[in-house]
């Protein structure tokens, strides 16, 4: 189970991060990259909350 | 248990050193720094020195110096104090200064924490404004500009005081939680709107930068920067933290003083990569906006990043304000040590709120910072000479607590006279508030030896 929530915040950062590059390089609209922030925000936060204890 | 009996169980060694359990890793620090300061202020540091009108050079080479000697200030000064003496700034403070000017300093500080902390507030309200069509706040503005900004302000405040009044972990948790996503979303924004200002390769990015973001001319009504200002604003920007001693709070904590390294965590993801992400941001804003004075953070970050830049800008500003209402509540708190933390940080948060309905806090907030690190740096400095230098002249160190004095007239003396010096060289020599803290550190240090002999 921790595998999988390892899994899911690295996803939610990498669609923070990585179709910001693809726009730079002219292979993503604005409007994409801003919704695939907006999935990973939320991937990132379920995760985080898993796997960072208080 | 109810919500009073665990607010009333939360305890954080107020008044005595922490207990071995309590002390903490590194690592949390590193969390807690990187969190603190990829944070609500970053939003607006970085877009203002584009308003002042920083070159590109100046910008870059002025941040790398000013970090490099913001982390050396945590590492050097501010952490080996704290965990040899694990206790509050505000305790320390006492045993030298005695508890009345100690509650005088407790009372400037608090209501300066809660300046910042109201700043935070107001930069998530212009996020949290954007589906109610708030009215822009412009870099002019002194006064709230409508009704909306009263309301949407006075909600993140209540919000925020809530949290805050749970603790130092929880907000320890929520900052580590947010801050690789934060710096993260920064990042992405300001690379994804780089096309747009013309950067579409690398080679391309430095010819762009000095022509539409970093351009070396202010914005009109706007004094210019130079490197000495980057330098020293990132330097000093939180004096009252490193060289102030304020995050001896904090670092008692620490098991070691070279949890102050967790500062390069805050200085150079947030200082350095954020402030120029935000400068970026704010450059692209400029170059759409009908209104140049326009200055929202919120609005911003949405146009950069979408739903996710909106809430960056709600949780940056909500990491900020949390651990500096927390602060200004142990400041307050020390006037009366029976006072219950949760009921002094209710009362910090609603002083906090009322200040953040100002817009001016954010549109001033370089000057603002420059001030209230300024006006607090002197007694770090006493806690630096009566640590380290006093012992070593046989004068006697925690006069106050020794000689059951009130006042201990030395370090009162020495605060006043040292922020007197720093008003002669501003008025009188023109020197600009942002190079008076290492001046005055210097005086601040031989005033109090000093004086120290003189009153023995």
């Amino acid at each position: 189970m921790k595998l999988l929530w390892y899994i899911l915040g690295a996803t939610g950062l990498g669609l923070t991060i990585i179709p910001a590059l693809m726009v730079f390089n002219g292979a993503l609209t604005s409007d994409v990259h801003k919704n695939c922030m907006t999935v990973g925000m939320f991937l990132w936060f379920v995760a985080a909350g898993k796997l960072i204890k208080r | 248990m109810n919500l009073t009996e665990q607010l009333n169980s939360v305890e954080e060694y107020e008044r005595g050193p922490i207990p071995p359990k309590a002390v903490k890793k590194w690592q949390s620090f590193l969390g807690l720094y990187a969190g603190e300061h990829t944070a609500g202020t970053e939003f607006v540091i970085g877009p203002l020195f584009v308003a002042h009108g920083v070159s590109t050079g100046d910008l870059l080479t002025g941040l790398l110096v000013g970090n490099v000697l913001a982390v050396l200030s945590w590492v050097l000064i501010c952490a080996p104090i704290a965990v040899r003496e694990r206790i509050t700034l505000y305790y320390k403070l006492e045993k030298i200064c005695g508890p009345s000017l100690t509650k005088i300093y407790n009372v400037v500080n608090g209501l300066m924490f809660c300046f910042l902390a109201g700043s935070m507030i107001a930069v998530s309200a212009t996020a949290i404004g954007i589906p109610f069509d708030l009215p822009l706040p412009k870099l002019t503005d002194f006064y709230p500009n409508s009704a909306t900004w009263v309301i949407i302000v006075l909600v993140v405040g209540l919000v925020t005081t809530l949290v805050a009044m749970l603790g130092y972990n929880l907000i320890s948790y929520v900052a580590n939680l947010a801050a690789p996503w934060m710096f993260l979303v920064f990042v992405a924004a300001a690379v994804a709107v780089l096309p747009e200002l013309g950067v579409h390769s690398v080679s391309d990015f430095w010819d762009v930068a000095n022509a539409k973001i970093w351009t070396g001319v202010p914005i009109e009504g706007q004094s210019k920067f130079t490197f000495w200002h980057v330098m020293f604003f990132s330097w000093f920007c939180n004096m009252a933290m490193h060289i102030g001693m304020a995050d001896m709070s904090v670092l008692r904590y620490a098991n070691s003083w070279k949890a102050g390294f967790g500062s390069i965590s805050g200085m150079f993801l947030g200082h350095y990569i954020a402030w120029t992400a935000s400068g970026i941001l704010y450059a692209i804003f400029l170059q759409n906006a009908a209104d140049k004075l326009a200055f929202a953070p919120g609005p911003v970050a949405y146009y950069a990043a979408g739903v996710a830049g909106v809430v960056c800008v709600v949780i940056a500003g909500w990491t900020t304000a949390n651990p500096t209402i927390y602060r200004a509540g142990l400041a307050l708190q020390s006037l009366s040590p029976k006072w219950k933390t949760w009921k002094v940080t209710l009362i910090v948060g609603a002083i906090t709120t009322v200040a953040a309905l100002f817009p001016a806090l954010v549109m001033k907030l370089l000057d603002f910072v420059a001030l209230y690190g300024l006006i607090l740096m002197p007694m770090g400095a006493i806690i630096f000479a009566d640590v380290y230098l006093l012992p070593k002249l046989n004068l006697a160190a925690e006069k106050a607590e020794k000689n059951k004095l009130s006042v201990n007239w030395a370090a009162g003396l020495t605060w006043v006279l040292t922020l007197a010096f720093c008003l002669v060289l501003n008025f009188s020599v023109g020197v600009e508030i942002f190079f008076l803290g290492l001046p005055g550190w210097f005086v601040a240090v031989g005033l109090y030896v000093g004086l120290s002999k003189i009153l023995k």
